[in-house]
């Protein structure tokens, strides 16, 4: 049924930290890695080795210039995967029932076997989080790694998003978002998370942390008093050096 | 949007389609027998065949059949509901038509109403896509009906009423592109939004995340050229409408009604694609494609 | 209705089996989770246990997978049947192919052994390799390290006996401002990120010195946009605010530095500037508490840092005298330098005020005991939480070696090397430039060479000449060229052999270094020096053996391929006697072994190796009875002795494998690491971590380590004595002479102290006025990346990015082509407009351009047809002066190809159909890939 469900028991989702990722891709290969191997259909390549090469990517990193009133611009890097909404369209347009959100933790998953590749569910995803596999020829998205999270065959401290674990930077945080204990609710509070196209009505579950303000070192003026001269000339800082020795 | 060749074949063909089935269903022409057999032909033709043009386009056409499934929630299902409720009742009232010279009101009619229904269905699935903020306007399925009647009117010879219904839907087209136009920047989706970064500063796309294509640009980001699109309007409104209108309103000849007919829909393709091409999808920001 | 979802397996099975090794993408050397199904590999993962990642693991990483399965693995030995350059090879056995490098080789080692230039690129195997070419008796060897950053190596162990690259790290623990200079991406990649990450958390600063603000630059605090070349200038501004305002560490100067060392003041003397020994050979300074000149080291010694000694009418002062002659110039102000670094004076001002801030008013102390070399007890570790790390960026610049000398200047005068929340050193460093060996060149036909081959020279009679002066290295490595060229020139190698400068060759030997490509400057020349014949129509380089396990572009132009296996399929080491994986807590060490064994007929280079030096019955690869000693490179690993007790893998060592460090061989030492998950670790003992060269514990540690066979502390040359010596040379004396054409140059670089100079003038920049700069895309490796599906997709082609003024300037879209134009060349390629960047310098990726033919991709593959080097524009050599001398394009000092500082202009060109310019496609020995890839291993 492709309705969505009137209430999640978690919202499992991610937090990244647009002020430390790096823009280094690591989560967007892991990504491709463990979900070629796992959930599903392996994610395809298209003219590998040639021109015009492409293939299926459940998670991109975009970069993005932004250009301060005053001071330098600013580069940041973008990473963007299923945000996992509460009100997610993708799921209410799908016509076969494949595209659900779980009523447990709020994933939204892709049950491929009913797909029938209509491509609906992609247009109605306002972030470009689903891609249509052309070997496939289902859809391919997040499952925020469905099958790592709850995984027992792998230690505790792996069952987490496969992008997740490995983020050189750590700027990618996983973590059930309906409940405001957890650490990931804790940050996006600190820190001002925030949703993206908030006007699509969509209710992301996962948030973006904004980049903390940049070029912001306290003018000259303020900091002055630390390069007080102690001399102007190379004899008067000997002179100054010799008392300064003394008192050691 | 990508102007595919499958979808634009489907929604124009099913459109016109459904709407020589409506008049049909309403006994205009009030036809039997073999004349009766060759509209419902025609209507068949173009609606089926827009419909199963319609299937090129999927991944997986084999699993087609699971598209009936969720009339609850998906204008794609019940778009597949209706269509296959018109062409089962149309068929029935068909049949009474052609082989018993019967003419069974209630298949007519509710087939009929079910046609016009499929085609509300079908512009239901690109109006409610917020995402396309082009097609995410009430006049969208009023477009898609306004033409689809008049189409219909045109091919069922309804003269008259083709008259007033094309001069509507051509009304309508060119309000949809007026609209359309402002569509984006009324939607209040913009790169900021997109990605949160705007109280910082003015936003521009950098490096895409990868070099080449992906699907989300080869589906969702088309880019045509603003006198590009202003031709084609101009080019489709005058196939669409103004020529079969002055064809019609010439003294009546079976072969200036056909060139009608021939135009309209050479008019709906053009402007079916320019529906597609001209369509911002809001992924585009991200890409800097907007 | 109630909700329905279908039931997922949500614990499906990972796999068969996890077998963990060291990553080898790039040069950062990771542990890795290696998960196979079905035999195959399945998934790669960063290994949580693992000293350098701790779990984490970039792209490169990831997608290992597809390296490992990529079209462009050469299948088997290869022998050349068309023209050099064709790509035209037939398949030939193992037997056949060492048998040809044998005959090639061992009348090479009979007559001169000098005829053989044997050099390593991208080589994780350098203490392996280097014991090879010693045992053949060549001098010339070396790896890559010329091109690369010998810089920050030479001027970082030149200084304070360690440097940046993998060899230090900041306290991430406690640091507070950390400062980055232009960063090569591909070592310690992960390290910093986690670092950046980690620091970041706590709300740190960081401040990013980089013309370019991508990457680590895009999350820093603040962004400097200096302009490239300036940093020295920058630096030693900052060094001038910090001196003037006494804001710097005098106790750790007086105490860990030749700071205090006396300088012979004798004009016009042999002595003249040379620090003053007493009769041990030890350095001296005057003793605060006596007042009496005394040896640096002594019990209780307090050095002065402000006294003079008077002597012979003379007036010896200290260095930091000096120091302050220098720096406090008002050359070094602020004001001064800030047009030509593009940073203004109160910028310049604020960053060295907040350094100095941080140094001093955020000092805290550890609660840990320690004594020093003098024997005096310390009850804490005073920290300092401001630390710097910088590599390629600052380095590859002629004036690079002082640039990165500058930098540990600052570091020192701040107090914050080797303290907590400063720069911290992994073993086996700190290690001063005295304890590392001098170069070596005595050449005996028949007979191994008479020591290693690099190292650090300490004046001029360590140079590497011969008997009449000339160089004995084909590279000239340790000549009055580049003095102080510690990694060699490996970028100079293909040039000298085809001129005959100093000599000409017989075979030149290589391995993983894409020299007809992107491993050169002067791709098309270089492609032509291969190539040219004598007049008797043989090659002008007679015979080129290449070890690759791919197709890449240097493939073709050999005459004998031995292929490499890729690193799953393996056994390497990562050892303490060459670039292990130490923490600045631990020292530490890694193996590759075979994951996989190979499908093809290939074989680990080292491996081929080891069967080579038997054949050519090299020391240390025969047995007493002649044969063959290692059977492979696992056997060497396990079973070779450097020193005794001393191997190349420090863990699990002795009968029993119980000893750490020294111990007999353990014949089961590769299973031990296998089941620790490939690495081992040592701790350092707490208290022993910090202030480490001059920390008795830390040194006796060392000791039992076998890291040193004494304890070795030594002070931090602000000074670097060796420098003077070349100057006074340089200023006619001793036997040794420069060249005349040399002597100024001499005089004036080689300065005991850093100093910053420009070489925008050899480099016309006049007329070439920008600066044109290539980095490393995190994701990718060297040209490695292109063959690999997944990676090719992140960076399949390199838009030349120019500054927002430069594209109106020139009337330029995104999307447009440029031509950009140096004093050696011209390309023309797609631009995009970047505003973060420093509005006088483009920049593209590097190594994305492809040649057509090569890494088994289609022949209009984007890397080929929108992909570019700016190779093209960079030459070996500086434009001609007009004095008919060839002056390299390399830090006059190491050597270093000054790479960063190519100048160019730019102008708006007609698109061409493809970057301009183009090559001829080679013929790939391996064929094409497959076109599309659906991979699942196992199910």
């Amino acid at each position: 049924m492709t309705t969505l469900p009137t209430h999640t028991d978690k919202k499992l989702g991610l937090v990244i930290d647009l002020d430390t990722c790096v823009g280094c891709h690591a989560c967007v290969i892991s990504c491709k890695g463990w979900n070629t191997e796992n959930y599903g259909a392996p994610l395809s390549d298209q003219n590998a080795y040639g021109a015009d090469n492409n293939g299926t990517f459940l998670n991109r990193v975009h970069s993005f210039e932004v250009q301060p009133d005053e001071g330098a611009a600013q580069l940041i890097h973008f990473p963007k995967s299923c945000l996992h909404c509460e009100d997610a369209p993708c799921v209410t347009v799908c016509p076969t029932g494949a595209s659900y959100k779980r009523v447990e933790d709020g994933i939204v998953l892709v049950n491929e076997s009913n797909c029938i590749g209509c491509g609906l569910c992609a247009w109605a995803c306002p972030y470009g989080a689903r891609e249509l596999d052309q070997a496939e020829g289902v859809m391919k998205k997040c499952t925020l790694c469905v099958d790592r999270i709850y995984n027992e065959n792998l230690p505790e401290e792996d069952r987490q998003p496969a992008c997740v674990r490995t983020c050189p930077a750590g700027a990618r945080h996983f973590g059930d978002l309906g409940d405001e204990n957890s650490d990931v609710s804790k940050l996006v509070a600190e820190r001002g998370g925030m949703d993206l196209m908030p006007e699509q009505g969509t209710k992301p579950v996962n948030k973006y942390l904004p980049p903390r303000p940049k070029d912001a070192m306290p003018e000259f003026d303020v900091l002055a008093p630390f390069l007080e001269p102690v001399a102007e000339e190379p004899k008067g800082f000997l002179g100054w050096l010799d008392r300064t020795l003394e008192k050691l | 949007m990508h102007p595919a060749p499958s979808v634009i074949f489907f929604t124009t063909f099913s459109g016109l389609g459904f709407g020589l089935l409506f008049f049909l269903g309403l006994g205009f022409p009030a036809v039997t027998g073999w004349t009766a057999f060759a509209f419902f032909v025609i209507a068949y033709a173009m609606a089926v065949g827009g419909l199963m043009a319609s299937t090129f386009h999927l991944g997986r056409p084999e699993r087609a059949i699971k598209a009936f499934t969720q009339w609850r929630s998906s204008w794609l299902s019940r778009e597949a509901w209706c269509a296959v409720g018109a062409l089962v009742l149309m068929g029935l009232y068909a049949m009474g038509l052609v082989f018993f010279d019967t003419r069974i009101m209630t298949f007519g009619i509710s087939g009929a109403v079910l046609s016009l229904a499929t085609v509300f269905t079908t512009s239901m699935i690109y109006t409610q896509l917020k995402t396309i903020p082009r097609w995410n306007m009430a006049i969208t399925p009023v477009k898609f009906i306004s033409l689809s009647l008049a189409g219909g009117a045109l091919l069922a010879g309804q003269v008259s009423a083709a008259l007033v219904l094309l001069v509507i839907a051509g009304l309508v087209q060119i309000f949809t592109w007026l609209e359309g136009d402002k569509a984006l920047a009324a939607s209040g989706s913009n790169m900021a939004s997109a990605t949160g970064l705007g109280d910082i500063g003015g936003v521009r796309a950098f490096e895409p995340p990868h070099t080449g294509t992906n699907y989300l640009l080869r589906e969702f980001v088309h880019e045509i050229g603003r006198k590009h699109s202003q031709k084609l309007r101009a080019i489709s409104l005058l196939l669409m409408v103004a020529l079969p209108f002055v064809l019609l309103v010439l003294p009546f000849s079976h072969f200036f009604a056909l060139l009608a007919v021939i135009s309209h829909i050479a008019g709906v393709l053009t402007a079916r694609w320019l529906f597609f091409a001209e369509a911002e999808h809001v992924v585009g920001l991200y890409y800097g494609k907007r | 209705m109630t909700f329905q979802q279908p039931k997922i397996d949500t614990s499906p099975h990972v796999s068969d089996e996890v077998r963990k090794t060291t990553c080898y993408m790039c040069a950062c050397r990771c542990g890795i989770n290696v998960h196979m199904k079905d035999g195959k590999v399945a998934y790669i993962e960063g290994n949580k246990d693992h000293p350098v990642n701790q779990g984490v693991l970039c792209a490169k990483g990831s997608a290992g997978i597809m390296q490992v399965n990529a079209p462009s693995r050469l299948r088997a030995p290869l022998k050349r049947v068309g023209e050099r350059g064709s790509g035209e090879f037939e398949e030939i056995s193992w037997d056949e192919a060492l048998q040809i490098a044998t005959d090639w080789l061992e009348p090479v080692r009979k007559d001169n052994p000098e005829k053989l230039a044997f050099f390593t690129g991208r080589d994780q195997s350098q203490s392996f390799t280097s014991f090879w070419a010693q045992g053949f008796g060549t001098p010339n060897y070396a790896a890559h390290g010329g091109f690369c950053s010998v810089n920050m190596a030479a001027a970082g162990i030149y200084t304070m006996g360690g440097a940046f690259w993998e060899f230090g790290q900041p306290d991430w623990d406690h640091t507070k401002l950390f400062m980055l200079f232009g960063v090569a991406e591909d070592h310690d990649s992960n390290p910093i990120k986690m670092g950046l990450g980690k620091i970041k958390k706590r709300g740190a600063r960081v401040i990013g010195v980089n013309p370019i603000r991508t990457g680590y630059n895009a999350v820093a605090d603040d962004w400097v946009g200096i302009t490239p070349g300036t940093d020295g200038l920058f630096i030693l501004s900052m060094v001038h605010c910090l001196m003037k305002a006494g804001k710097i560490d005098l106790e750790y100067l007086a105490k860990y530095t030749n700071a205090p060392v006396l300088v012979i003041n004798n004009p016009g003397q042999s002595d003249h500037g040379l620090l003053m020994h007493d009769k041990d050979g030890k350095e001296v300074v005057i003793d605060r508490k006596t007042g009496k000149l005394t040896a640096f080291d002594k019990p209780g010694v307090q050095p002065d840092l402000a006294a003079t000694f008077e002597k012979g009418g003379q007036t010896h002062r200290p260095v930091f005298h000096q120091m302050a002659d220098m720096y406090l110039s008002e050359d070094y102000a602020p004001e001064a330098v800030a047009d030509r670094c593009g940073i203004p004076a109160k910028r310049i001002r604020a960053i060295a005020a907040e350094l100095a801030r941080v140094a001093f008013d955020e000092a805290f102390e550890l609660d840990h005991e320690w004594t020093d070399f003098r024997g005096e007890k310390h009850t804490t570790m005073t920290g300092r939480p401001v630390s710097f790390h910088s590599m390629r960026g600052i380095s590859a610049h002629a004036n690079g070696f002082q640039t990165c000398r500058a930098l540990h200047t600052l570091q020192i005068i701040l107090g914050t090397v080797e303290v907590p929340g400063g720069f911290r050193f992994k073993p086996p460093y700190p290690k001063p430039a005295t304890a590392h060996p001098k170069p070596h060149v005595g050449v005996t036909p028949g007979s191994a060479l008479n020591g290693p081959h690099l190292g650090f020279v300490h004046g001029p009679e360590d140079l590497a000449l011969k008997e009449d002066g000339t160089p004995a290295r084909i590279d000239k490595a340790f000549t009055w060229e580049n003095p102080m060229s510690s990694h060699g020139l490996m970028h100079m190698v293909i040039s000298n052999a085809y001129a005959g400068d100093p000599y000409k060759i017989d075979v030149l030997f290589m391995y993983m270094a894409n020299m007809s490509w992107n491993s050169s400057m002067n791709t098309r020349g270089v492609i032509d020096m291969l190539t040219d014949k004598n007049d008797d129509g043989e090659y002008v380089i007679p015979k080129i053996i290449y070890s690759d396990a791919y197709s890449s572009e240097m493939v073709a132009y050999a005459d004998l391929i031995l292929p490499d296996t890729t690193y799953l399929e393996r056994h390497d080491c990562i050892s303490l006697l060459d670039r292990p994986i130490c923490e600045a807590d631990a020292a530490a060490d890694a193996i590759r072994w075979p994951v996989i064994e190979p499908d093809r007929d290939v074989k680990g280079f080292q491996s081929a190796l080891c069967d080579l030096g038997a054949k050519l019955n090299l020391p240390g690869f025969v047995n007493e009875d002649g044969s063959q000693k290692y059977a492979d490179y696992g056997d060497y690993i396990v079973n070779h002795e450097r020193r005794p007790g001393i191997g190349p893998l420090a863990g699990w060592r002795g009968g029993d494998g119980a000893s750490s460090g020294r111990g007999e061989v353990n014949p089961n030492q590769l299973e031990k690491y296998i089941e620790n998950g490939g690495f081992f670790v040592e701790h350092i003992p707490a208290g022993s971590n910090y202030y480490k060269p001059w920390n008795m514990a830390y040194q006796d540690w060392a000791v039992g380590m076998g890291l040193y066979d004494k304890p070795t502390p030594y002070l931090f040359s602000l000074y670097v004595e060796p420098m003077r010596k070349f100057q006074l040379a340089a200023e006619g004396h001793g036997d040794r002479q420069p060249p005349d054409h040399l002597r100024a140059r001499i005089k004036e670089k080689m300065s005991p102290l850093p100093i910053w100079y420009s070489s925008e003038d050899d480099n016309k920049a006049d007329a070439f006025p920008i600066t044109a700069l290539t980095q490393r895309p995190m994701a990718m490796y060297h040209s490695w990346g292109s063959q690999n599906a997944w990676l090719r997709q992140l960076h399949g082609h390199n838009p030349l990015y120019l500054p927002t003024r430069l594209m109106r300037e020139n009337g330029l879209a995104d999307g447009d082509w440029a031509r950009v134009t140096s004093p050696h060349g011209e390309i023309t390629v797609p631009v995009l407009e970047m505003a973060a960047l420093n509005e006088n310098t483009v920049w593209t990726w590097n190594a994305i351009g492809k040649r057509k033919g090569a890494w088994a991709l289609e022949e209009n593959a984007p890397e080929a047809t929108r992909g570019f080097l700016l190779n093209h524009l960079i030459h070996e050599l500086l434009p001609p002066k007009g004095d008919g001398l060839r002056w390299a394009n390399s830090d006059p000092i190491t050597g270093q190809a000054a790479w960063f500082d190519l100048k160019v202009r730019i102008e708006k060109a007609v698109p061409p159909a493809e970057s301009q310019p183009g090559f001829d496609a080679i013929k790939s020995p391996v064929g094409r890939g497959p076109k599309d890839l659906k991979w699942k291993v196992g199910k």
